[in-house]
């Protein structure tokens, strides 16, 4: 004779230690296992594509900053792409490498953040998120140095960046990058091998790889799945053509695979910042663009590979000083698709790791 | 799921947080040790140069808040007086792009950060508020002759040896 | 009444007032043994885990911290006492009694000298196995009477997690019981010549991780993960009565700690320094195990930690407790050296045994 049971809707709220920011869930339990998620999103919504619409190009550039807040120099790289191909201005070889160097910094500081959180949801009590955040520290210190910001950099501009690097930048990078492979191992030691790590996450939350391929998730989440798509590599922009680097690939689709490819891809950072300090040409940073910018009438969509994924910025200009239609794809909104086909048949406590394993920065999603 | 590596992974972990205990924290006693910040830093205040300021105004168009009032009046040899200059510190997102703009270098970013008050009428700067002083260090972000200057920042790399 | 029969053995020969001479003296001890080694332990855990994540913990209040349990404590005391509307308030209310006096119980039996204890009961270990279960009530109580789905799901998970674990508990007692001859905790430490750690290694895993997850704590404190449930039971405690748990919760290590340190480690024994020393350095090093083991591992889920206990503790247990019964009735007492080698080869092979094919809870379940 069966127990007759009901299921029951719990709500892990908008606040919460970690939901990684206002993020709300509605998960219908039955005993321990989710039966449906609900997502409730915008929390955080600031109306920034409209906002966009009212200012000129260049004023926009800090507002971009504040969408992932983790990954500024990614975004701004990539609505500065945007503008170039709407506009048609050249950018100066070194502001290229310098904006490649920034770009793979910023990546490794991303992840810092991503699998730092992803750990301290997964139980081990901030030990392997404060390890994470020595070695972000070293990066922000670097970021100040060239821009005098810790978290919105503000630091490229249309045609170039928009200062070259101190004297002091080159021997302190060298120093982090002789560095960094060793801390990277350091993290290995500590929890790559963790039986309990294993267990929790080896299997747990799995996206196949058609799934991934039909809800369009890119980034990490897609990378675990299975598929070699990265769009360094299949539509190269800036200089990365010209150097070299592995594409790691995850196999099965879980949240295991999902960090082991965030801590990889760590370590080709390391390698292509190498690359791209050997190759550095001297020259000018900036070119010259009119301080109010009017584009030619038409449309354009730059789009990189952010940390978290592909983040593209779709622009319309109409030939004046400010966009027509100013639009972000946002890539975790669009990871966040799966986390319903993610969850279910899992239980409670695989909730908190499955969201945390695609590294979500609210800001982005709600923008 | 299997209990993979007999519980040698759980030891090795263990291993490395013990070789922890051994090192120097790396925190600072924040009101009795002060790190120094960049040469560039975009510090919490603006500066402001009376001597070389036309009132051209292009500061105030180019800050994408819209913090900056400035109202002017002609004066007698052709030129602006510049009557009221005012800057909303909590609007302002200190993106820099008001220094970067101004053609005449009358205008920095702030080198100090501990600027906290506590109401928000006082976050506004007027003139004799934002004015250059002795007391008011630039900082060098945009103004590479003052960058000079300035010391060099402390570093949480210079802590890592590295072994050659 | 039988009780005055039996105060003689309690009554060591020079104790001039008698037997509640005795009793008062010994609960002056304990009470302030108690509360000085748990507010040592606060600042000792805080302090130690500040360490092992490269920062210093905390070192305001008064000179080195020394003085931060005892902000803590006036901090729990001046919040207001919210009781939820809608809760069983009579539950509600006892709930942190219940819990928190079984763990003080426990140390009527804790021999800190040769006959230095509150009561040598006769059924000293035994004693102690149940009136630590009652613990489980107060847990239960307090996820009840706050109305709270998030306290009913942590109070279910520990009720489980709590009643499983109870028996390999038990179990791996009987080993040391049956090499020491005798259930009264001071004649147990008496027979430890040789500290029984090194006669039962496989007792003292499985009593460590068992004792581990009796007091939840890191890798069984699900019940109180910060990041899933948001603090479990005691989510609706404020003010004194979420003291009362704390409290508890300090109290059981300390209780853990004293127990192991009298059945493994030898409790007061030790050549040189007086003896109450030594039962405080022992008691500081299995304590430095406990939080040292916090500070690195990730949580388990509720599944894989029933799995453990059922397939994996309890057999192990059981195994223990027949080898150690041929031992003792087989083997002559001189060949000493020569049974813990063999102790030590019979647990290095269980564990790799149970490591190859034991499979840890469930994985998805179809919905």
């Amino acid at each position: 004779m069966a127990l007759k049971t009901e299921p029951f809707v719990i709500n892990v709220g908008p606040q919460h230690p970690s939901t990684h920011g206002v993020f709300r869930m509605r998960l219908t339990l039955d005993g321990e296992v989710i039966v449906d998620v609900e997502p409730v999103l915008g929390y955080l919504h600031r109306g920034i594509e409209k906002l966009a619409e009212g200012r000129t190009y260049t004023q926009n550039i800090p507002f971009t900053d504040r969408l992932d807040y983790l990954a500024s120099m990614s975004n701004n790289l990539a609505y500065v792409l945007a503008v170039e191909k709407l506009a048609g201005i050249p950018v100066p070889e070194r502001a290229e490498y310098l904006r490649v160097i920034m770009a793979e910094l910023q990546r490794i500081a991303s992840h810092l953040v991503g699998v730092g959180a992803f750990l301290n949801d997964c139980g081990a009590f901030m030990t392997p998120l404060l390890y994470m955040f020595r070695e972000r520290e070293k990066i922000l210190d670097l970021f100040e140095m060239v821009c005098g910001q810790r978290l919105t950099y503000n630091y490229m501009r249309i045609g170039g960046v928009s200062h070259d690097i101190p004297a002091e930048f080159l021997p302190a990078l060298d120093r982090f990058v002789t560095t960094m492979p060793g801390f990277i191992d350091e993290y290995d030691q500590l929890l790559a091998e963790n039986e309990i790590l294993l267990a929790r996450a080896k299997g747990v939350g799995i996206l196949p790889e058609e799934l991934a391929i039909n809800i369009s998730a890119s980034g990490p989440v897609l990378r675990g799945s299975g598929v070699r798509w990265d769009i360094r590599k299949a539509d190269p922009y800036s200089v990365y053509d010209r150097l070299e680097f592995d594409i790691p690939t995850g196999s099965v689709g879980d949240c295991y695979d999902r960090y082991w490819v965030r801590i990889q891809e760590m370590r080709q950072s390391v390698r292509i910042i190498r690359q791209a300090v050997e190759q550095l040409p001297p020259g000018e940073v900036r070119t010259e663009v009119p301080h109010l910018l009017h584009p030619p009438e038409g449309e354009a969509y730059g789009h990189i590979e952010a940390p978290k994924g592909e983040l593209g910025f779709y622009l319309v200009s109409d030939n004046s000083i400010a966009p027509y239609r100013f639009h972000v794809r946002a890539p975790t909104l669009i990871n966040l698709t799966a986390l319903r086909d993610m969850m279910i048949g899992w239980k409670v406590a695989d909730a908190v790791i499955i969201f945390g394993s695609i590294d979500i920065c609210l800001a982005e999603v709600d923008r | 799921m299997k209990f993979e590596h007999y519980g040698i992974g759980v030891a090795k972990g263990m291993a490395l947080t013990f070789k922890h205990l051994f090192r120097k924290p790396i925190t600072t006693q924040y009101p009795e040790e002060r790190l120094t910040v960049s040469r560039r830093t975009r510090g919490n205040e603006l500066v402001w140069d009376k001597e070389r300021c036309t009132g051209c105004a292009t500061c105030a168009k180019s800050c994408p808040e819209g913090c900056i009032e400035i109202i002017t009046s002609t004066g007698e040899e052709n030129n602006y007086i510049v009557d009221k200059f005012e800057v909303d510190m909590g609007r302002c997102i200190f993106c820099g792009l008001c220094v970067e703009a101004c053609p005449f270098e009358a205008l920095f970013m702030g080198y100090a950060y501990e600027r906290a008050r506590y109401r928000r009428q006082e976050l506004v700067m007027d003139k004799e508020g934002l004015l250059l002083s002795g007391e008011r260090q630039p900082s060098g972000y945009a103004r590479p002759k003052i960058e000079a200057g300035l010391p060099r920042q402390t570093l949480l790399l210079d802590r890592d040896k590295v072994k050659k | 009444m039988a009780i005055f029969n039996y105060y003689p053995q309690t009554l060591s020969p020079d104790w001039p007032g008698g037997y509640w001479l005795h009793w008062g003296v010994f609960v002056v001890i304990i009470m302030a043994f108690v509360l000085a080694m748990v507010m040592g332990f606060i600042y000792l855990e805080r302090r130690g885990i500040g360490r092992f994540q490269v920062r210093l913990g905390p070192n305001r209040a008064g000179p080195l911290g020394i003085l931060q349990p005892v902000a803590d404590a006036i901090k729990v005391l001046i919040k207001e006492d919210i009781i939820p509307a809608k809760g069983d308030k009579w539950v509600y209310w006892l709930a942190p009694v219940v819990a928190f006096v079984p763990a003080l119980m426990i140390f009527a039996v804790v021999p800190f000298h040769d006959g230095a204890l509150l009561v040598d009961l006769n059924i000293g270990i035994l004693y102690v196995v149940a009136v630590s279960s009652v613990g489980v009530v107060g847990i239960f109580m307090a996820g009840w009477g706050s109305n709270n789905k998030y306290s009913l799901i942590g109070a279910m998970r520990a009720v489980a997690q709590m009643v499983s674990y109870e028996i390999p508990l038990a179990l791996s007692i009987i080993g040391v019981v049956l090499i020491a001859g005798s259930l009264s905790m001071n004649s147990i430490v008496e027979a430890q010549d040789i500290p029984f750690i090194l006669l039962q290694p496989l007792g003292f895993i499985i009593y460590f991780l068992a004792a581990c997850a009796e007091i939840n704590r890191t890798p069984f404190d699900l019940l109180e993960a910060e990041s899933e449930i948001v603090a479990g039971f005691h989510i609706e405690y404020s003010g004194m009565k979420f003291a009362m748990f704390y409290l508890v919760e300090y109290c059981e290590v300390l209780a853990i700690s004293a127990i192991i340190t009298t059945l493994f480690l030898g409790g007061w024994r030790g050549p040189l320094l007086p003896p109450f020393l030594w039962f405080l350095i022992k008691v500081f090093g299995v304590f430095f195990l406990i939080f040292w083991v916090r500070s690195t591992i990730p949580r388990l889920r509720i599944d894989q930690v029933m799995a453990f206990a059922w397939k994996c503790l309890l057999p192990l247990a059981l195994i223990n407790m027949v080898i150690t019964g041929i031992e003792v009735i087989a083997l002559p007492p001189a060949l000493l050296w020569t049974v813990i080698f063999l102790n030590l080869g019979i647990m290095v092979v269980l564990v790799v045994l149970w490591s190859k094919f034991f499979r840890l809870g469930g994985g998805r379940v179809e919905v």
